[in-house]
């Protein structure tokens, strides 16, 4: 008996919900970073994209933070389980000094939270922040590690059959966030 | 995303595709802008194991695989032969099954004889990275090579490098020099008749002297190292003999000034043979460069290998 699966895809954000989610990552980091020295750092690839469109936005409300850039494909927990993988490094780019920042992590998705964990090491090789937060656009649940957002655009559930897809028009020339589901039939 | 296959071993240049030459090199760049913080390691291959197994004399090469395993967070052992059973007559394939038994992830090795590392290789789950085999090949010096003359020349197609020297008992011409010319850098070569081996090298130009040299135009000058342990055979009359037609000395490193030539050499020099104490101080020598590069490309290098260890 042969098994073919259905993939199905579901728009969850438009273009211009995206740019509300955005704008509500914004007014957190607003309300509760106060003048505090904060600086932004980006996962790759579209977790740069997300911290450099909410810069943006506090940037039009006249406050100005850096953005830097981390690559954490050298501090994942995977690195013998991934098989016949090359992962292209990328260069990560942290031009300010981060120790005594309230820095806030961007990533466009979190997931089991190992992501997360990897970049919590590496930033920390770069210096010590006083205080490190996490800014995500969609929370989608099955965390495998004790880590949590601090600022969440949206909260989507999912089944283990279910995953999020983040395009943005920088990275993917598209731009939206999807619900994909996998759905096997016999 | 990629046509990628997994490679176990680093033994040439000659049989690294295009592909495979931009992954490492291109992977090599972030590698080397972690040595601008102040934690240069990184965790990816906590736990593996690194064996340095040296049969020839070799400070360089030897301490730049093991910084470079060592930022990689890899626990790295030194096999040396004057200190190991080698000197007492094991031979190759028992010296092998013990450091088989040892369960090394990766084994950096350097042999005097040709084809050695492909035969450790062939018995062996770990990868193997040649580290220089006879006048073989010396792979991670190539790629450090390219590197270096990448960041120069970011458009380094078409561009000429002239390798001085010797070239007969290189390998470090042979390795550089298959690089360049499939990167597409062409590669001229100039030293003693006797020194320039015929027909190996017939995709490089051949110059007689300085002056032709300096016509070509190069965009680089390569000295190799006058390999004086190697000199078994008399190949040229003497030292100042040699210093004096192939040399780098005060007028040619004029010339070179002019013309902005950069000046590559794998090191360790020889002062006063194949480079003047002037030559050192020269402001386009990237000879530093090349020593960083070596530890950046070697960890792009212990990075994309999959020693076949890790199954069991």
């Amino acid at each position: 008996m042969s098994t073919t699966s259905e993939i199905t895809t579901e728009e969850i954000l438009t273009p211009s919900g995206i740019e509300e989610k955005v704008a509500v990552l914004a007014d957190g980091i607003t309300n509760r970073c106060g003048d505090d020295d904060v600086a932004f750092v980006g996962i790759f690839t579209r977790g740069v994209t997300l911290a450099r469109r909410v810069a943006e936005v506090l940037k039009q409300r006249g406050k100005e933070y850096p953005v830097g850039t981390l690559d954490i494909s050298l501090y994942r927990d995977d690195f013998d389980r991934n098989g016949p993988d090359f992962p292209r490094l990328e260069s990560s780019d942290i031009p300010f000094a981060i120790d005594g920042t309230r820095a806030i992590l961007f990533d466009e998705v979190i997931f089991t939270g190992r992501t997360i964990r990897a970049a919590l090491d590496g930033l920390m090789d770069y210096g010590r922040p006083r205080k490190i937060e996490l800014a995500v656009l969609v929370d989608r649940g099955h965390r495998e590690l004790p880590v949590q957002p601090d600022y969440v655009g949206q909260t989507i559930p999912t089944a283990s059959n279910q995953y999020i897809q983040v395009r943005f028009q920088e990275d993917d020339g598209k731009e939206g966030v999807f619900l994909v589901t996998e759905s096997d039939h016999e | 995303m990629s046509d990628l296959q997994p490679r176990k071993d680093l033994l040439d240049i000659e049989s690294l595709s295009l592909e495979e030459i931009e992954y490492v090199l291109n992977n090599a760049v972030p590698f080397k802008q972690l040595f601008q913080r102040s934690v240069k390691k990184v965790p990816t291959l906590r736990g593996k194991t690194v064996l340095n197994l040296f049969y020839e004399p070799s400070t360089r090469t030897s301490s730049s695989f093991e910084v470079a395993a060592s930022r990689l967070s890899a626990d790295v052992t030194n096999f040396t032969v004057g200190s190991s059973s080698v000197v007492k007559g094991e031979s190759l394939l028992d010296t092998i099954e013990t450091l088989q038994a040892m369960r090394s992830d990766y084994i950096v090795i350097r042999h005097k004889g040709a084809g050695v590392p492909g035969i450790v290789a062939k018995h062996t789950n770990a990868s193997v990275l040649n580290a220089g085999d006879g006048y073989h090949a010396h792979p991670t010096q190539a790629l450090l090579d390219a590197m270096t003359f990448r960041e120069v020349c970011p458009d380094y197609a078409g561009k000429k490098v002239v390798i001085v020297g010797d070239i007969l008992h290189s390998r470090v011409a042979r390795s550089t020099s298959t690089l360049f010319q499939k990167l597409g850098i062409e590669v001229g070569v100039l030293g003693p008749g006797s020194l320039i081996p015929e027909g190996r090298h017939d995709f490089m130009q051949r110059f007689a002297s300085w002056d032709d040299v300096f016509d070509w135009g190069p965009d680089a000058v390569y000295l190799l190292r006058v390999q004086l342990e190697r000199q078994e055979g008399q190949f040229f009359p003497g030292i100042a003999e040699y210093h004096k037609m192939y040399g780098l000395n005060s007028g040619r490193l004029s010339q070179m000034r002019e013309r902005g030539t950069w000046l590559m050499h794998p090191g360790p020099v020889n002062r006063g043979v194949e480079v003047t104490d002037e030559a050192m101080g020269y402001e386009k020598s990237l000879i530093s460069t090349q020593v960083e590069n070596g530890i950046a490309v070697r960890m792009a290098v212990l990075h994309w290998l999959k020693p076949e260890t890790q199954q069991d």
